[in-house]
């Protein structure tokens, strides 16, 4: 063994920095854990979780999952979880889908409709999101005619400054026999399609296409059988209706969760529709030469030829863009919408146990977080060429 | 196995440094796995490093005094108690009382430092150390004292929450909560109002929405634009902010009910028990001096008394300041720049109309009470 050049050999540094690394890293954790576990026992602070079970004793204005004063803190906290998911899963659809629409628009040849896209993109890009919340709750929301002057549209559905109402749905006693044969009709699609397969490989023959009959007639037939056995609808209609002080009934859209949901989908929809637009114009032009020239129309050739490619640039981005849009989600708190964020604040305000909290806080987004990643790799992984 | 993720990935962080001397790249997706482990690693010791803190009496007091100045935590916006104008002055009930420290520790009541801070930030501050002393109408209750580990002086006001509600929805202020059935309510978070809020409608068995804002200002702004039927708060809150606020307050009616009792005072960190005195002492010397009639402007008359009372609250005789840490006319010095507790009163709550009530002194069947100078 050549002992001289040890302090040379590149594997050998390699390994040093990593060591020396771990240490400085481990000693700066060690030190700031003990710094404050030091810190909190002087003030007679303890650090743990009992205070969790204790109950919460504060109301919360919207909720996904049953909840009220006399739940525990933990409760509280799911259902501020719970509002922050809802906004987050609701919001990533609704953006995606202004992001392309804005993208595209940026490249449409005509003038108007890139100019306004142009127009949408550098305004709301370049405002901070905390100020589009406060306009979009408080100069708009909130601007909305009292609860009796409601404006009312077709449906009915009302628009009053404490909300949207529409009519929705509500299950009757029927409506688990009609869950089941709903599921049976959808069951006997895939039962048909098996079969015919089955027959298809036997049969030397083509079979007669009118045997495709069968998916329409089959499911048709069974949810007749189902109409005769139980006439009564499993669902009824609910309307809003005026009941003391706000409307009663029906489905209703706070102006908080409204106000929040525009506010996220508008803002990282501009970010989105420039990363849309970057990966269409990152397909080579010749693509869309040789594709034209092959007599593929405008739609063709961007469904067929354009999209998939762009696609693989844009996906990468476009999940950075959904998980701002999950941590902006904590801006809520600016306009009441009771989000993880605002009711961790005050959990931790009622409790004093800040730091607790906080790694609640900290794990549960980022859990939100690379969940979100994880199915975005997994399809990026899906649509990335197949490289030899 | 999240063992082994976790070790890999500090040697991938250690070969990124390394990529600077030639190493080999790491791909993207190491990166990524990078970046979250380091997160959940640096999680425990997360939050600011509070500043080294006195642990038992005198510290905090002979670090604001080698300091030269105080740090006053305070409300930013909430009219009459504690606010800042745009031209960066700050004014109120509230902030008179940091004024009063100031003039009592160094004879200069400009020598305080404000700290604006919300209803979540208010308690923290105060355990980190980033201010000396609370004086941000806080509710002191039990949970506050014991579990955050503050002590609370002495009140310097006593309020109770009550609710304002539009005149559309109840006739006068005579109406019990009975008459808000099925109402939105606007309520701060984080406050022992959000809490009392939830208790007292439980208790009643009426049915309510709660729109809660981080803000105070915002529950108001949201209550004015008929988000809410009505609003909860502090009387004195609804009162100031009220007027200062709303479009037209005449639309609106405090009900009579009252919902809890808020008394209101300073606090500081508990296990310093001398700079806590300071504070302590200095309120009550205010109170006391309302009660002998010693204002700012007649003060220096009282200096000459022959009350041996009066001498020895402005330190004229005996060493009762000096028994503090305190100059000994540390409250003549209060007195002098800032005023009695009835001047501080009168100067930022009487614009607002808010009688005197329960924070009358003990003499007028008010509850302000300092305990003897002697």
């Amino acid at each position: 063994m050549n002992i001289k050049a040890f302090w040379r050999d590149i594997r050998f540094l390699q390994i040093l920095a990593q060591i020396v690394f771990i240490l400085a890293l481990v000693l700066t954790a060690g030190y700031l854990y003990a710094n404050v576990t030091e810190n909190l026992a002087r003030q007679g602070l303890t650090v743990g979780y009992g205070f969790m079970k204790n109950p919460a004793s504060f109301d919360i204005s919207e909720s996904y999952i049953p909840y009220e004063a006399s739940d525990s803190y933990r409760r509280a906290l799911e259902v501020g979880l719970v509002n922050t998911i809802v906004v987050t899963v609701v919001g990533i659809l609704l953006t995606t889908v202004i992001g392309i629409l804005a993208g595209v628009a940026r490249l449409s040849s005509n003038l108007i409709i890139r100019q306004f896209a142009a127009a949408y993109v550098g305004v709301i890009r370049n405002t901070p999101l905390v100020i589009q919340l406060m306009f979009w709750y408080f100069g708009v929301a909130l601007q909305l005619p009292a609860v009796r002057e409601a404006i009312e549209l077709p449906g009915p559905t009302y628009l009053t400054q404490r909300g949207i109402y529409i009519p929705w749905a509500e299950a009757t006693e029927t409506f688990p026999a009609w869950r089941t044969y709903i599921i049976l009709a959808i069951l006997s699609i895939f039962i048909i399609a098996f079969v015919l397969q089955l027959a298809r490989k036997r049969s030397s023959l083509p079979l007669s296409p009118w045997w495709n009959l069968l998916y329409f007639f089959i499911p048709v037939f069974i949810i007749w059988l189902g109409a005769a056995i139980q006439p009564a609808p499993p669902l009824n209609q609910i309307i809003p209706e005026l009941a003391g002080l706000n409307f009663k009934g029906g489905f209703r859209l706070t102006p908080e969760f409204a106000a929040l949901l525009f506010g996220l989908v508008l803002y990282t929809g501009a970010f989105i529709a420039e990363i849309v637009r970057a990966g269409i114009q990152a397909v080579a032009k010749g693509q869309v030469e040789a594709a034209r020239s092959l007599g593929l129309s405008t739609s063709q050739t961007l469904r067929l030829i354009v999209f998939p490619q762009a696609l693989r640039i844009m996906i990468p981005p476009v999940t950075s863009q959904y998980l701002n849009l999950a941590k902006n989600s904590s801006l809520a708190i600016a306009i009441g919408y009771p989000d993880l964020f605002s009711i961790a604040g005050t959990v931790f305000n009622q409790t004093g146990a800040a730091i607790e909290i906080i790694v609640v806080m900290m794990l549960s987004y980022l859990s939100l977080s690379l969940f979100t990643s994880l199915l975005m790799n997994i399809y990026n992984n899906r649509i990335q060429l197949v490289e030899r | 196995m999240l063992k082994k993720l976790s070790v890999f990935s500090l040697f991938a962080i250690a070969s990124i440094l390394l990529a600077a001397c030639g190493a080999p790249a790491p791909t993207g997706d190491t990166e990524t796995v990078v970046e979250t482990v380091v997160v959940t690693v640096i999680v425990p010791g997360d939050t600011p490093t509070p500043p080294p803190l006195p642990a038992i009496g005198g510290e905090r007091l002979q670090a604001v005094l080698d300091r030269g100045n105080l740090i006053c935590g305070v409300h930013g916006t909430f009219q009459g108690f504690g606010f800042v104008d745009s031209a960066g002055a700050w004014s109120g009930f509230d902030v008179d009382f940091c004024r009063a420290w100031a003039a009592a520790l160094f004879n200069d009541a400009d020598a305080v430092e404000f700290r604006g801070l919300s209803a979540q930030a208010r308690f923290t501050a105060l355990q980190s150390g980033e201010v000396d002393v609370l004086s941000r109408n806080s509710t002191w209750t039990w949970t506050r004292d014991a579990e955050l580990g503050l002590t609370f002086g002495p009140v310097t006001f006593y309020d109770g929450q009550a609710i304002m509600a539009r005149l559309e929805i109840v006739s006068d202020a005579s109406a019990g909560l009975a008459a808000l059935e099925g109402a939105n309510i606007c309520v701060q978070s984080g406050t022992t109002t959000e809490l009392n809020l939830a208790d007292q409608f439980r208790a009643a068995g009426v049915s309510y929405e709660p729109v809660v804002f981080e803000d105070q200002s915002a529950a108001f702004q949201a209550y004015d634009e008929g988000r809410c039927d009505a609003i909860t708060s502090d009387r004195s809150q609804l009162a100031t902010q009220g007027q200062a606020v709303l479009q037209n307050f005449a639309d609106h009616v405090i009900l009579d009910v009252v919902m809890s009792k808020e008394p209101l005072a300073p606090a500081v960190l508990q296990g310093d028990d001398k700079w806590a005195d300071a504070i302590h002492w200095v309120v009550y010397g205010m109170i006391q001096a309302e009660e002998l009639g010693i204002t700012s402007a007649n003060v220096d008359s009282f200096l000459t008394s022959e009350d041996p009372v009066v001498r020895r609250l402005l330190g004229v005789e005996g060493e009762l300041g000096a028994k503090l840490g305190l100059s000994n006319d540390f409250i003549y010095r209060a007195i002098k720049l800032v005023g009695n507790y009835g001047e501080v009163y009168e100067k930022n709550l009487g614009p607002f109309g808010l009688a005197r009530g329960q924070n009358a002194l003990w003499t007028n069947g008010g509850l302000m009470y300092s305990p003897p100078f002697r």
